[in-house]
C-alpha cells in the first residue's frame, strides 16, 4: 500500500539524507529533489534497503525549463514490487552539466538515458553506450528542448522546417 | 565416404566461420513493424547484439506540448494501435488525477469493458504472429477472424474499428449502442471455445515448443533489473499486475487471477497472454453483468461537452460553452501526475505535467514495448539466428509505442 512522504524520509539513513534537497508530495505521490551528484548513492540505497525495496525503476525523464534556470531536470520514477509503492526523484541540471548514470543500480535505465540525451542533450557520465537513439546519428539539435521549432529546422531531410540551424549544444 | 575432415578441424579447436554482420533490417517480416537489429554472428552463433529504433519516431511528446488534453486523445491511439481503448485510459486518468474528478461509474465500467477487448486483441495478435513468424502461418489467420469480431464490437460502441479514441477526461464519448450487450456476451462465449482451440494447435504444437521451449529464458530479477512488466515478466515468476496491485476504475470490484508462469522462455510469455486472453473474457462478463445505469460524462461543465448535443443548436449558452470547450479546450490545474495502467504489453505510464493552462507543459510517455524491448540486447546473444525471431515475437514489441 502506499507508503507516506514522512515514512520514507524517515527510513533514510543520514547520508542519504543529506543529498534530499527538498521534498514535497503533489496528488499523493512522495517526490524527493535529490543533488544530481549524489543521485546513484541514493538510488543504490532505495533500491538496496529492505524496508524501501525499490527494486524497479518505471521511468526516466527530461523536463526543460527554458527559460528558468536550472534549466533541465531528470525526473525517476520508481516502484517497489513487493512493497506495492511508487517513488518520484528529480534532479535539477544547470544546462551543460552531467548527471551521473544510474544504469549501474537498473539495466532499464539504458534506453531510457539514451533517449533523454538524444532529446534534450543532457549527458549522462558513465553511460555504457551513449548516443542517439531515435534520431540518426548525424542529426543536430535536441527536440525536445523549449527553443527547438516543432517543424525543426530546414536542411537537406526536411523542407518544412523553420530557417536557421539549432543554436550551438552545450 | 564423407570428407569428415571438417568435423575433425572443429574439433581441434580451429574456428572456420568468421564474424559476420547481419543487418536484420527495418524492412522484415518478422521483426513486427520497422524494428532494424544488428547482429553479429559468428556462424549461427550471435555474438553481439545493436537494437535499431526510431524509424516510426512520429514526435508525440513534443506534439501533445501544442495540443489541448482533449486533441492529445487521438495522439495516444496511435502509441499502441492494435489496443487502442487502452492507451486511451491510461491518458485521460493521469488527466482526471490532476484535475481531481472521477468519471462516474458507468463510464469507468465501459472504459474497462473496451479495455479488455483491446487486450484480447493485442494478445490475439502477437498469438497468431509469433506461430507464423515461426512457420505456422495459419494461426494469424484464425486470430484475424476473431480480431475481426473484436473491430466489429468496437465499431458498435464507438464508430471506428481503429483509432478509437472514445475515452474523454471525465468519462466517455457516448454511451453504448443497444444491442452492444448481447454481441459483446455472444463473442464472449464463442471466443472460449476459440482459444482452446489455438490452444491445442499452436500450444501442443512440438515444432511450435521445440522452438520457442527454453528459448529466450530471462530470469525473475533479471527481468526486474531490466525493467520489464506485463506478460513478459510474469511469465519470468514475478507475480505483479497493476490492475490487482494498484487498483484503478472499477478494478477493485472484479475477481480475477493473475497469471504467472515459471521459466521465463517464449513459450511461457505466449502461453501467458492466452490465458490472460481467458482472463480478460472473465472480466468482461464481470462488467457486463455488474454495469448500473446512469451518465457516462462528469457533470463538470468545465470540463465536459453539454450533455444534450440538440441544444447547441438552440441555445446560445450551449453553443458558446461548446465552443469555447472545443476551440480553446479546458484549464487544468498546476501540478504533476505519473499515471500507470496495466496495459497489454505492461505499464503504460503517463507523466504529465501541468502548468495551468489547456496544453500540458511536458507530457513523458513511459510505453512497455520500449522498456520490453530492450532486453533483447541481452537475451539475443544466447543464441542461434532462428531464435532471435522467437524471441522478438515473444516480447510483443509494437514499433509506433516504442518509437513514440
Amino acid at each position: 500500500m502506499a507508503i507516506g512522504l514522512q515514512s520514507i524520509l524517515d527510513l533514510l539513513d543520514e547520508r542519504v539524507q543529506s543529498a534530499v534537497v527538498e521534498s514535497h508530495d503533489p496528488l499523493g505521490m512522495p517526490t524527493l529533489v535529490i543533488d544530481a551528484e549524489r543521485i546513484v548513492d541514493v538510488c543504490r540505497y532505495l533500491r538496496d534497503t529492505p524496508a524501501l525495496g525499490f527494486d524497479f525503476l518505471c521511468d526516466l525523464c527530461g523536463v526543460d525549463f527554458h527559460p528558468q534556470t536550472p534549466r533541465f531536470e531528470v525526473v525517476y520514477h520508481l516502484y517497489s514490487i513487493a512493497h506495492k509503492h511508487r517513488l518520484r526523484l528529480k534532479c535539477k541540471l544547470v544546462e551543460g552539466t552531467k548527471i551521473p548514470s544510474v544504469t549501474q543500480v537498473w539495466n532499464t535505465a539504458n534506453w531510457h538515458e539514451r533517449e533523454t540525451y538524444d532529446m534534450y542533450g543532457i549527458v549522462f557520465a558513465d553511460h555504457p553506450d551513449l548516443r542517439r537513439i531515435y534520431m540518426w546519428e548525424e542529426f543536430e539539435g535536441w527536440p525536445m528542448r523549449k527553443d527547438f521549432p516543432l517543424r525543426g529546422y530546414k536542411d537537406q531531410y526536411n523542407p518544412f522546417g523553420e530557417e536557421g540551424s539549432p543554436p550551438e549544444s552545450t | 565416404m564423407t570428407d569428415v575432415t571438417v568435423l575433425d578441424k572443429r574439433t581441434e579447436g580451429e574456428d572456420l566461420t568468421k564474424e559476420v554482420l547481419l543487418n536484420l533490417g527495418p524492412q522484415h517480416p518478422s521483426t513486427h513493424g520497422v524494428l532494424r537489429v544488428l547482429l553479429k554472428m559468428q556462424g549461427e552463433d550471435i555474438v553481439d547484439v545493436d537494437t535499431i529504433i526510431g524509424y516510426l519516431h512520429r514526435g508525440t511528446e513534443k506534439l501533445a506540448e501544442g495540443f489541448t488534453y482533449t486533441q492529445i486523445i487521438p495522439l495516444t491511439d496511435r502509441l499502441d494501435y492494435l489496443c487502442q481503448p487502452s492507451n486511451n485510459l491510461a491518458f485521460v486518468r493521469g488527466v482526471e488525477q490532476l484535475c481531481g474528478i472521477e468519471a462516474p461509474e458507468r463510464a469507468q465500467y465501459i472504459r474497462v469493458l473496451l479495455a479488455e477487448l483491446s487486450r484480447i486483441s493485442g494478445h490475439l495478435l502477437i498469438s497468431g504472429a509469433l506461430p507464423m513468424d515461426l512457420g505456422a502461418m495459419t494461426t494469424l489467420l484464425y486470430t484475424m477472424r476473431e480480431r475481426e469480431m473484436i473491430m466489429d464490437l468496437l465499431e458498435m460502441a464507438t464508430g471506428a474499428r481503429m483509432n478509437v479514441s472514445f475515452c474523454r477526461v471525465g468519462g466517455i464519448r457516448e454511451d453504448l449502442p443497444a444491442g452492444f450487450d448481447a454481441k459483446a456476451r455472444e463473442f464472449c462465449k464463442i471466443f472460449l471455445q476459440r482459444i482452446d482451440d489455438y490452444e491445442r494447435l499452436v500450444g501442443e504444437n512440438r515444432m511450435f515448443l521445440k522452438r520457442t521451449e527454453g528459448v529466450g529464458v530471462i530470469t525473475g530479477p533479471e527481468a526486474i533489473d531490466w525493467g520489464l512488466s506485463g506478460p513478459c515478466l510474469r511469465a519470468s515468476g514475478v507475480d505483479w499486475d497493476i490492475r490487482r496491485d494498484e487498483p484503478y476504475e472499477i478494478y477493485d470490484r472484479l475477481e480475477f487471477d493473475v497469471i504467472v508462469r515459471e521459466s521465463g522462455d517464449c513459450f511461457d510469455r505466449w502461453k501467458c497472454r492466452m490465458e490472460e486472453m481467458r482472463v480478460s473474457v472473465s472480466l468482461m462478463l464481470q462488467c457486463l453483468d455488474q454495469m448500473p445505469h446512469g451518465p457516462v460524462m462528469v457533470d463538470a461543465p468545465e470540463i465536459a461537452f453539454p450533455p444534450d448535443k440538440k441544444q447547441v443548436k438552440s441555445s446560445m449558452e450551449t453553443l458558446i460553452h461548446h465552443f469555447q470547450l472545443s476551440a480553446y479546450g479546458f484549464k487544468v490545474p498546476k501540478g504533476e501526475v505519473y499515471a500507470a495502467i496495466e496495459a497489454p504489453k505492461g505499464e503504460l505510464g503517463f507523466y504529465i505535467i501541468s502548468d495551468g493552462s489547456e496544453k500540458p507543459f511536458r507530457m513523458k510517455v513511459r510505453a512497455p514495448s520500449f522498456v520490453n524491448l530492450q532486453s533483447l540486447n541481452v537475451i539475443a546473444k544466447r543464441c542461434y539466428l532462428a531464435d532471435v525471431i522467437a524471441m522478438i515475437g515473444s516480447l510483443d514489441p509494437v514499433l509506433a509505442e516504442v518509437d513514440k
